[in-house]
């Protein structure tokens, strides 16, 4: 078994589903707390990817980045005011609409703004070096991203279990009323949970588009669909399962691609079967597969209905 | 009494996780009975109905309707470990329906809170609990090639609800309602299905003396004219205690006492649970 | 006595009412048929004023397909009650169907251009053009009627697979497993290994289009040449009329009232005899079927599908359309469809075309509007809010503010620049004030066009009882 094909696939899928894990933490906390399925999640990364390459070209990294992540931040706050909070007491299916309907605007925004001729995202010092791992080429942006990911899952874990803070976010995400008749200040607790995700989201557009360096107006949407699915996957409400399930996406999603070639070379195959078609398709096979098998996800729980 | 009961439960145990809501009850109805169901909030009673209407699948116990077995459930290792041996004899065997099956058997039931349809109309709620009995398919009911069948189903409902008072508000929205009439169409609906057996969850909740007065004569008349037995929980005492002809006293899940209204009223278990003694006496 | 405990006010005027509408249902069919006369002689005198390239016949055509589709998703999400983002996939699979099966023999080799010719090698119209005696008229009304009913049948069969393990999933789970089949089926019909029958990522093409088929019938008919865009536009017009029929039917039977109830509470549904399992799938494979057509539809109106189009994001628009129009109307998909494609397509178009200002006059003439407009939006807002908490007030206060200053700012930026273009056309915009229009809708007006109530004789006959009454009652009361 030559190892060396394998290798990129294995190591870029560690890279993206990183990138996947800080999307769809955002994706599980908004869901957690609203029980909203943010479509607009994913346009908000792919509108940080825009704004990175918008500022870049102006000014030095040292602004850009913090800049970009600022008010990717103040992007995910102000759609949650406008687009989201009118609808709270609206059945939910009207919340889920907004979402579609923000989404909608956002990507078309993007594509009046950018012609939609593809982007160059500007190459960011360091993290898109080249380096070389076992044989296999590839940018140091690999590397950093499981670890940063690590670091800011634990960080975001620590503060939901060891601040008041964070155990107001837990309790409203499990009985959203309650909590409010307990004193919890839902606004704040809403607002910040879509801070610390569009925050996420922002971090991980850089590193997403460091790696994949063409922006245009579709390119959340596949990014932020695959997420969503890793936090359902994971169990949605859980942050831990939504980093697994977004590794797990991103590992297997490259192995797909990679499998045309990898049967290949070792010559088990001798032809083509175009699974590079269905890497995006398995994505949603592995929604399906644990919707009948396990609908509450990896690390879910159950929910009773009273009768 | 007659030969066979409407309704038997037998050790009818239902666990949800740690909680035992209902622990090894046993019951019947007779044929033309009223038999009321009693207890203080969370004893169980309405979980009870939900086991019967197979809403829960109940942990243990069977339960078997006009002499047949409907519902059955004796898991074999695990019970015998929980109930250190109780029923351990029973064979692993299994018997599910879901809810409208059950309906389809005969068995209705109205809600504790009220569940009508409430965007649709006072004879479409009654029109669907009509719709199991359609003999017209799927294709030949869209194609509105059933134009007879669909007008003795609307006749009938109309029939039902002009039984229950409400025969001049077919087309009002179901929520429009006052509550009382609410609670009438519930039994309306119940009554469309055609059931042999009525399970009535709290019919006269939220009901004023006179008005609960004139809900124990329709129970008594519907219960004559459609030749059903009745199956009630009920707070309302003097509702009870007036039609019913047996009485079950649950108490966290368990049976306490059972008989006829003279003998419940004077249990002293009973009385401590839930009744209160009479101060007069 | 059995509770007659009657309701003392008497017969209401809603029921008395109704049995009015039932005694003259014969009246009503009449009523109806005058309408589509009407509708159709509206057409016609369109065809004859104004010129064939007019955009509204696109309009009418595209809204014709976008209605079916809409309708079926609000049987299914908006009488069912069942959430489901799949309908791109049904589409697909109806639209790949019709194109199978209705390439000419004699184009296969060169649509099919990867695959040999494909392995498909006939064509519906051909076949029963041959039945028929050689009969190229019989041969095309026959193979687009089979055609379209094989795209129904083919995408109900695909929903009855799906829906097995899908339909006991709850409310948002049901929507994303739906969404996820509509991928994977995308995904399906790209795949080259299969291109045999489905042409793998290459269009199909040449199948008979609406336009081809009126141009059949023009070669032979003179009257009919004279008013192609009539006939075409008509063609997918009635095909959609008998769809949506067929669904409304559905909606008033038996069955649709199980729909309603299932929507309304699943639980007590259950509880009155309805087998959930066995009515959801019936409403889910239905609805898919409609889809189905839908699909084909859309492919006779383009001349040319791609799988890859069939994203999500077409189910996004249909769904909007639906929520437009109203959840739970038909009359609101079907004037949400319209309104939808028109104002996409045809009336915003200006939008994206870049114009001129003819001298500076009108520029800065142009600029004081704006910036009037604006600084009345904000006092409007400032003034709106004026009744809230001061915390709050000062907050929109500042933002509006800031905003409007912004606005204000760049405007006068502009005044000065030597631009003599008007700001913001160009392509692209259309769509943009497109997106913020249906944000309003969703966020003010979220009930949609028509809510949930229809346009039909029973609502148009008590709009004008209502009236009648409040007149009567003014005038005994005084």
């Amino acid at each position: 078994m030559d190892w060396s094909v394998v290798l990129p696939y294995i190591l870029s899928g560690i890279s993206v589903g990183g990138q996947y894990a800080l999307i769809a933490i955002g994706y599980t906390m908004v869901y957690g707390i609203l029980r909203l399925i943010n479509f607009a999640h994913g346009d908000v990364f792919m509108v940080a990817g825009l704004m990175m390459i918008y500022f870049s070209a102006s000014m030095p990294m040292y602004y850009s980045i913090p800049l970009m992540i600022i008010f990717t931040v103040l992007l995910g706050y102000a759609i949650e005011r406008a687009a989201y909070k009118p609808l709270r007491t609206a059945p939910r299916m009207s919340i889920m609409i907004s979402a579609i309907g923000v989404s909608y605007l956002l990507e078309n925004l993007a594509l009046y703004v950018t012609g939609g001729l593809n982007q160059n995202y500007p190459g960011i010092p360091w993290i898109s070096d080249s380096i070389t791992i076992g044989g296999a080429v590839t940018k140091r942006v690999t590397i950093i991203t499981p670890i940063l990911t690590i670091v800011l899952v634990v960080a975001l874990i620590l503060l939901l279990k060891h601040t008041k803070f964070g155990m107001a976010m837990r309790a409203v995400s499990r009985d959203f009323d309650t909590a409010q008749l307990m004193g919890i200040d839902i606004d704040r607790v809403i607002s910040v949970t879509f801070i610390i995700g569009s925050f996420l989201a922002a971090i991980g557009s850089l590193l997403y588009f460091t790696n994949y360096t063409g922006v245009v107006p579709t390119s959340g949407a596949m990014p932020g669909l695959k997420a969503f699915v890793a936090a359902v996957f994971g169990g949605i409400g859980s942050i831990p399962g939504a980093v697994v399930g977004a590794f797990i996406i991103g590992i297997c999603e490259n192995l797909i691609k990679g499998l045309d070639s990898v049967l290949m070379v070792n010559g088990i195959t001798s032809q083509q079967f175009g699974f590079a078609t269905f890497s995006d398709a398995f994505t949603f096979v592995l929604l399906i597969v644990i919707l009948i098998l396990k609908p509450t996800g990896l690390f879910g729980e159950k929910q009773t209905d009273k009768v | 009494m007659t030969n066979e009961n409407v309704l038997t439960l037998s050790d009818i145990t239902m666990q949800f996780g740690g909680v035992v809501a209902v622990n090894n009850l046993s019951l019947d109805v007779g044929q033309g009975e009223i038999v009321a169901l009693i207890g203080p909030n969370g004893a169980g009673k309405t979980t009870v109905f939900n086991v019967v209407t197979g809403v829960y699948e109940a942990t243990n116990g069977s339960v078997s309707y006009k002499g047949e077995t409907i519902l059955e459930n004796h898991p074999g290792f695990k019970m015998r470990k929980t109930y250190g041996g109780i029923n351990a004899d029973k064979y692993t065997k299994r018997i599910v329906k879901t809810p409208d099956v059950i309906t389809s058997l005969g068995i209705a039931r109205t809600f504790q809170n009220i569940r009508l349809f409430k965007d649709l109309s006072v004879l479409e709620n009654v029109m669907i609990a009509m719709h199991m009995h359609l003999k017209a398919g799927y294709f030949s009911d869209m194609l509105h090639m059933n134009g007879a069948e669909e007008a003795k189903l609307r006749q009938d409902s109309i029939d039902i609800l002009e039984m229950v008072g409400l025969g001049n508000m077919l087309e009002d929205q179901a929520s429009s309602l006052p509550y009382g009439q609410q609670r009438r169409l519930e039994i309306a609906r119940a009554l469309a299905t055609k059931p042999s057996l009525l399970l009535l969850d709290e019919p006269a909740a939220g009901m004023n003396p006179q008005e609960t007065l004139e809900l124990s004569h329709f129970i008594v008349e519907i219960k004559n004219h459609f030749h059903l037995s009745v199956l009630m929980i009920e707070h309302h005492m003097d509702l009870v205690m007036s039609i019913a002809d047996r009485i079950y006293v649950l108490n966290f899940g368990e049976l306490i006492a059972s008989g006829t209204p003279a003998a419940v009223q004077n249990n002293k278990c009973v009385i401590d649970a839930y009744l209160g003694a009479n101060e007069d006496a | 006595m059995v509770a007659k405990v009657s309701n003392k006010q008497g017969a209401s005027p809603k029921s008395f009412q109704n049995k009015l509408e039932r005694h003259d249902r014969k009246t009503q069919i009449v009523a109806d048929l005058i309408v589509i006369v009407i509708c159709l002689a509206v057409l016609f005198l369109l065809d004859s004023v104004l010129d064939s390239s007019s955009m509204i016949f696109v309009v009418l055509k595209k809204t014709a397909v976008y209605a079916v589709v809409a309708v079926s998703m609000n049987l299914l999400n908006g009488f069912t009650g069942l959430f489901s983002l799949g309908q791109a996939g049904f589409m697909l699979i109806g639209a790949y169907t019709y194109g199978i099966l209705m390439i000419p023999s004699g184009d296969r080799a060169s649509v099919y251009q990867y695959f040999d010719g494909g392995i498909v090698k006939f064509s519906l119209q051909e076949v029963f053009a041959g039945i028929f005696g050689g009969n190229a008229g019989v041969g095309i009304f026959f193979g687009v009627l089979i055609a379209l009913i094989l795209a129904g049948v083919f995408a109900a069969l695909f929903a009855f697979l799906i829906g097995l393990p899908v339909l006991r999933l709850k409310g948002d789970y049901l929507a994303i497993a739906t969404l996820g089949f509509a991928e994977i089926i995308r995904a399906l019909f790209q795949w080259n290994t299969i291109g045999g029958l489905t042409n793998g990522s290459n269009m199909l093409r040449k199948f008979p289009s609406f336009d081809s088929i009126v141009a059949g019938w023009a070669a032979g008919s003179p009257f009919v040449a004279a008013h192609i865009p009539f006939f075409s536009t008509l063609l997918p017009m009635i095909i959609a009329a008998i769809c949506i029929s067929l669904i409304v039917m559905l909606i008033h039977s038996s069955y649709g009232r199980s729909f309603k109830a299932i929507r309304d509470d699943e639980v007590a549904a259950e509880a009155m005899g309805i087998n959930l399992a066995k009515h959801k799938m019936l409403a889910f494979c239905t609805s898919s079927f409609f889809a189905g057509i839908g699909g084909a539809m859309l492919a006779m109106f383009q001349t040319t599908i791609q799988a890859n189009a069939f994203k999500s994001s077409m189910t996004y628009e249909i769904l909007l359309i639906v929520v437009i129009g109203g959840i739970g109307s038909v009359t609101g998909s079907i004037l949400g469809a319209f309104l939808f494609v028109a104002a996409s397509e045809w009336w915003l178009r200006f939008l994206d075309t870049e114009m001129v200002f003819a001298d500076a006059g009108t520029k800065t003439g142009f600029v004081i509007f704006a910036v009037a407009i604006v600084a009345l939006l904000a006092a409007l807002v400032i003034v709106k809010n004026r009744g809230k908490e001061k915390k709050d007030f000062r907050r929109i206060a500042i933002i509006a503010a800031a905003v409007a200053f912004i606005v204000i700012a760049a405007l006068i930026n502009y005044l000065v620049s030597p631009s003599m273009n008007v700001p913001l056309l160009r392509s692209g915009f259309r769509l943009v004030v497109f997106s913020l229009i249906i944000m309003i809708i969703v966020l003010f007006y979220r009930r949609g066009i028509m809510g949930s109530r229809e346009l039909n004789w029973d609502s148009v006959t008590a709009f004008f009882m209502k009236r009648r009454n409040a007149d009567k009652e003014g005038g005994e009361k005084a």
